[in-house]
């Protein structure tokens, strides 16, 4: 909690004149080298390195899905024992939630926001590196417990007591994933400050709020929610926390604590969770359907509004997961009524998108693919969801893979299938070079029927009666033909991921052989197609003007005498090339990486020893005093003036960091 | 959320300029009238000093209601709600007005307040 | 206002490429009340689960005591009542900043923290004599609600007197001058921030009786 007031303490270090750093840092001076990537600032970089991140933990919560499916395949297997099980069952969800899809979901954030908004950065940009690295190290700390903690956690990713105690979890695997989660947890919270900062005051001229990409109003829903939701699951991971580790007594029944607690505070963080998970892909839909189909958005501000009411109701319906925990018949019928009604939003986004397809000219190259993919998996996702919103039915339901089906369709239909259409529909703007459209196209058609065969048989499995989370199950029960089944379309997932690692590679490969993709190639809406691509450092030569939503569209496209859509300029026309020079922008830090450094120390230290929190502490400390003496802008740092440019961006600056202003000021006077 | 920032755009021009810190003296009263109301509260500790405190329900009344008073004048003017831009109030209002509801709604679920 | 003063963000037209941020208002600021929002949520689960537990004194008919048998009202008060006071010195501190009166600003600063630390011992001693009444950390469900609750505040003023702490060594060293009125007032935010949450804490979890 600490690290977000610091670097707003810091003007207390106010050196911030020509003063070297302490310690032996010196400070890095840009280039392409790995010593850039560890302090760079860049909100594309980090938007990169979560990009990345995310993918490679995708692959490890990917193989922990396989051994699952592997040992499911048929009855009795024998592939994992009970207690590994277990653990593999708790970390792919885990992984899948808080490492792969809410990483995805911030790697574009990073990369989108400033750009769809007209910016040259993020509010705090050495504060979003310092997000990353501690998303990172949380990462790593808690998938070191397969090493060093004996084990991974084995309470299911939800972890209700009395599982997670230590009778029945006495592993150190638990413990790993509170201290984890809590790290991750911070990483996101700071994430969602400075997003929300950057979204409410650094918009361009004319950027009103109701001029914003729906992708933009989507994640800034998201951070709100993070904002808000976060602090309940560090409640719980702390009271957790201190149960296993100090001997508290919270959710331990026999000394009167109440597993309840646990999971309403889960659930508050849980429900909301699900939303952040889901509408950032919400906003990539509304970001391609659009440009596919040559329309604008259907109901924009509808649009706007549902996912605004999707996240004020994810507050309200937490407890419908709870209908079987005995929350007495109060709480069950008023949240099954709330759980209800939350399908509204939904529906009302699922109407728009088909609205702004009805009629248009749909072009279905792969984003668009995966988009309408999206919609379609999370319709039926959806549907399941509102099957249990009824207490009696959920009660059937609950705990069987009928779940497990219908979270899957929601969170890897709507979700992940979203993500993917992003990747391909922004993978030029980010790397300069198209993903190849044929390779594309397998990918999504070996992934969705994967997909379907993967999950559309649990359904069944669920109504058949098969409980969630059971290790292997006894032949004779029906069970074997849909657990096979299952088990090869897991299989069929894997190997359209390894597609599109293929893809990426031979895209890669060929890039240098085809024409560059341009500025603009799929003749999209929305600012960030105004720029070269890969984006330039400084995002933007001129920061835009802007009149009107979808303002990169109406810069090519005007109205005939007729009403009719005409082209009014070309894309070279219109768009920026990138050459503008001296641009200021904040310099790199090391700072960031060392901060995060300390946090998995100070985890470490409290499950194996205290003294490590202490060195783990201090490093922090030291990072932080070093990272407020350190300026934003760097004194020595080689930039030209360009007067328009200089004081444009002078005035992000300032806004950015206090200390830049007075840096900026001393040297005026 | 939305209004709130073309609002603020108008308010902020508006009063720019006319917000001025109040006068330390100003402070001192506040934290006078803050004092005062702690007073209060603590005497309902001492149950026999008043008699009227000694049912449980007009003391919680009473001391809920100093607690809002005493919470609002620090936000409004040791935090400067009062003088600043609208925005940051609603920031905090919304984390406020969230954590109030949903809490209220867990307690329920405990049966906490029966 | 502070804001003005450092950047000021008069005019913002939609279309003047020269304002700061588009809304007019500090980046800074705004991140730490975003922030203070943020902790609502967190404080209101604390102070929820202690209000769920604080009569569970665990199981067996020898019940061991619970904070509530034992909390010192008037000593409390007194804590409370130096943290309010805290609030004060912090205003003053800021408002001798803005008049760039320097050594007032310390004075009150270091008031601050000094009032902050008082709170502080206050608490230790309190937390100590619970631990020799046999209210420990372990004992029960109410009392580990308890420490966990307080002593996340606690946690939070300490911070804060760490940050009051480093400004007082920055104005000493004459770095902070009128122009960094806005980095006093938001530490000043976090400060009165944590004091309002004391506010809660002591009427809902000190005063308030419990049957």
């Amino acid at each position: 909690m600490a690290i977000i007031e610091e670097p707003l303490a810091l003007t207390s270090g106010e050196a911030a004149t020509a003063e070297r750093p302490l310690g032996g840092l010196t400070r890095p001076q840009g280039g392409n080298g790995w010593r850039d990537w560890l302090s760079t600032v860049d909100h594309k970089k980090i938007g990169i390195m979560y990009g990345v991140s995310a993918m490679f933990f995708f692959v490890v919560g990917g193989i922990e899905a396989l051994l699952i499916r592997w040992q499911l395949a048929a009855p009795e297997g024998q592939l994992l024992s009970a207690e590994v099980y277990n653990q593999v069952f708790t970390m792919h969800g885990v992984t899948m939630v808080f490492l792969f899809i809410m990483p995805l979901a911030a790697a574009f954030a990073n990369y989108l926001i400033p750009l769809q908004i007209g910016a040259r950065d993020v509010a705090f940009p050495r504060l979003n590196a310092l997000s990353f690295w501690i998303w990172i190290s949380g990462a790593i700390f808690l998938n070191s417990s397969w090493i060093v903690g004996g084990g991974g956690a084995d309470c299911g990713w939800f972890c209700y007591s009395p599982n997670s105690g230590l009778a029945f979890s006495p592993s150190h695997g638990v413990d790993f994933y509170a201290i984890g989660l809590q790290i991750a947890g911070i990483a996101s919270l700071l994430g969602a400050v400075n997003l929300i900062v950057t979204v409410l005051n650094m918009r361009a001229p004319g950027m009103s709020l109701f001029r914003m990409p729906i992708l933009t109003w989507m994640l800034l829903v998201t951070q709100f929610l993070l904002l808000f939701a976060l602090p309940v699951i560090t409640v719980a991971l702390f009271l957790l926390m201190f149960d296993r580790l100090f001997d508290a007594q919270f959710f331990n029944p026999a000394t009167g604590g109440d597993p309840l607690l646990w999971q309403h505070l889960f659930w508050i963080f849980g429900h909301p969770e699900v939303y952040i998970i889901i509408l950032p892909s919400f906003g990539i839909i509304s970001e391609i359907i659009p440009t596919f189909s040559r329309k604008p958005i259907f109901g924009y501000s509808f649009m706007v509004f549902s996912g605004i009411a999707i996240g004020f109701m994810g507050w309200g319906v937490w407890a419908h997961h709870m209908f079987v925990s005995g929350i007495g018949p109060f709480s069950v019928a008023a949240f099954s009524l709330s759980t209800m009604f939350i399908a509204v939003p939904t529906g009302v986004k699922i109407l728009n998108w088909l609205a702004t397809m009805w009629g248009g000219k749909l072009l279905f190259s792969t984003p668009m693919l995966f988009a309408v993919g999206a919609v379609a998996m999370f319709t039926i996702g959806g549907l399941s969801g509102v099957t249990h919103a009824l207490a009696p039915a959920d009660t059937q339901q609950t705990d069987t893979y009928y779940i497990v089906a219908h979270f899957h369709y929601v969170i890897f239909g709507g979700g992940v299938l979203g993500l993917m259409g992003g990747l391909y529909f922004w993978w030029p703007k980010i790397f300069g070079h198209m993903l190849n459209e044929t390779w594309g196209k397998v990918h999504f058609w070996i992934m969705l029927i994967g997909f379907n065969l993967t999950f559309g048989p649990m359904h069944v499995l669920g109504l058949q009666g098969m409980s969630r989370r059971i290790d292997t199950y006894s032949p004779g029960f029906g069970f074997e033909l849909w657990n096979m089944v299952a088990t090869i379309g897991a299989f069929i997932i894997a190997l359209s991921v390894l597609v599109f690692f293929y893809n990426v590679w031979r895209s890669r490969r060929d890039a240098p052989n085809l024409p560059a993709p341009g500025p603009d190639p799929w003749d999209a809406r929305s600012l960030e197609w105004m720029i070269p691509s890969p984006t330039p450092e400084h995002n933007f030569d001129e920061v835009p003007v802007v009149e009107s939503e979808d303002e990169w569209w109406h810069r090519k496209y005007g109205y005939d005498e007729n009403k009719r859509v005409v082209r009014i300029a070309t894309i070279e026309e219109v768009a920026q090339d990138g050459s503008a020079e001296g641009v200021h922008l904040p310099a790199p830090s090391f700072w960031p990486l060392v901060l995060a450094l300390g946090l998995p120390l100070i985890g470490y230290g409290l499950i194996f020893n205290l003294w490590l929190c202490v060195l783990g502490g201090a490093l922090t400390g030291l990072a932080l005093y070093s990272w407020a003496l350190e300026p934003v802008d760097d004194p020595d740092a080689d930039h030209g003036h360009d007067d328009h440019h200089d004081d444009d961006d002078g005035g992000d600056d300032d806004a950015a960091e206090p200390e830049a202003v007075t840096s900026g000021a001393e040297g005026g006077e | 959320m939305t209004d709130t920032v073309t609002e603020t755009h108008l308010e902020h021009d508006e009063d720019h300029g006319a917000h001025e810190h109040p006068s330390d003296w100003v402070y001192i009263k506040i934290a006078l009238i803050l004092a005062l109301f702690t007073g209060i509260e603590v005497l309902t500790y001492f149950e026999s000093a008043l008699p009227f405190f000694e049912n449980n329900s007009v003391t919680i009344a009473t001391l809920m209601f100093l607690m809002v008073v005493k919470f609002y004048l620090v936000a409004t003017w040791f935090m400067h709600l009062r003088f600043d831009n609208p925005i940051f109030g609603r920031m905090f209002v919304a984390g406020l007005v969230l954590a109030t509801a949903v809490y209220c709604i867990f307690l329920s679920a405990f049966e906490f307040w029966a | 206002m502070a804001t003005a003063t450092i950047d000021s963000p008069d005019t913002h037209d939609d279309h003047d490429e020269h304002h700061a941020t588009s809304t007019g208002i500090s980046n800074t600021k705004l991140a730490m009340w975003t922030f203070l929002g943020s902790e609502c949520l967190l404080f209101g689960g604390l102070i929820s689960t202690y209000l769920l537990y604080k009569t569970r004194r665990g199981p067996g008919p020898d019940n061991t005591a619970i904070p509530t048998d034992i909390f010192d009202i008037p000593f409390t008060s007194v804590s409370s009542f130096v943290l309010l006071m805290s609030s004060l010195t912090m205003v003053l501190a800021l408002s001798a900043l803005t008049r760039g009166d320097n050594a007032a600003t310390r004075a009150w600063l270091l008031s601050t923290a000094m009032l902050g630390s008082v709170f502080i011992g206050g608490q230790v001693y309190e937390f100590t004599g619970f631990i020799r009444e046999g209210v420990g950390f372990t004992h029960n469900p109410a009392s580990s609600a308890f420490f966990t609750l307080t002593g996340f505040h606690g946690v939070h003023v300490s911070l804060g007197i760490l940050m009051l702490m480093s400004l007082y060594v920055a104005s000493k060293q004459g770095k902070l001058t009128p122009k960094h009125t806005e980095t006093v007032e938001i530490v000043g935010l976090y400060w009165h921030f944590v004091d309002v949450v004391w506010i809660f804490i002591f009427t809902v979890i000190y005063l308030i009786p419990v049957d």
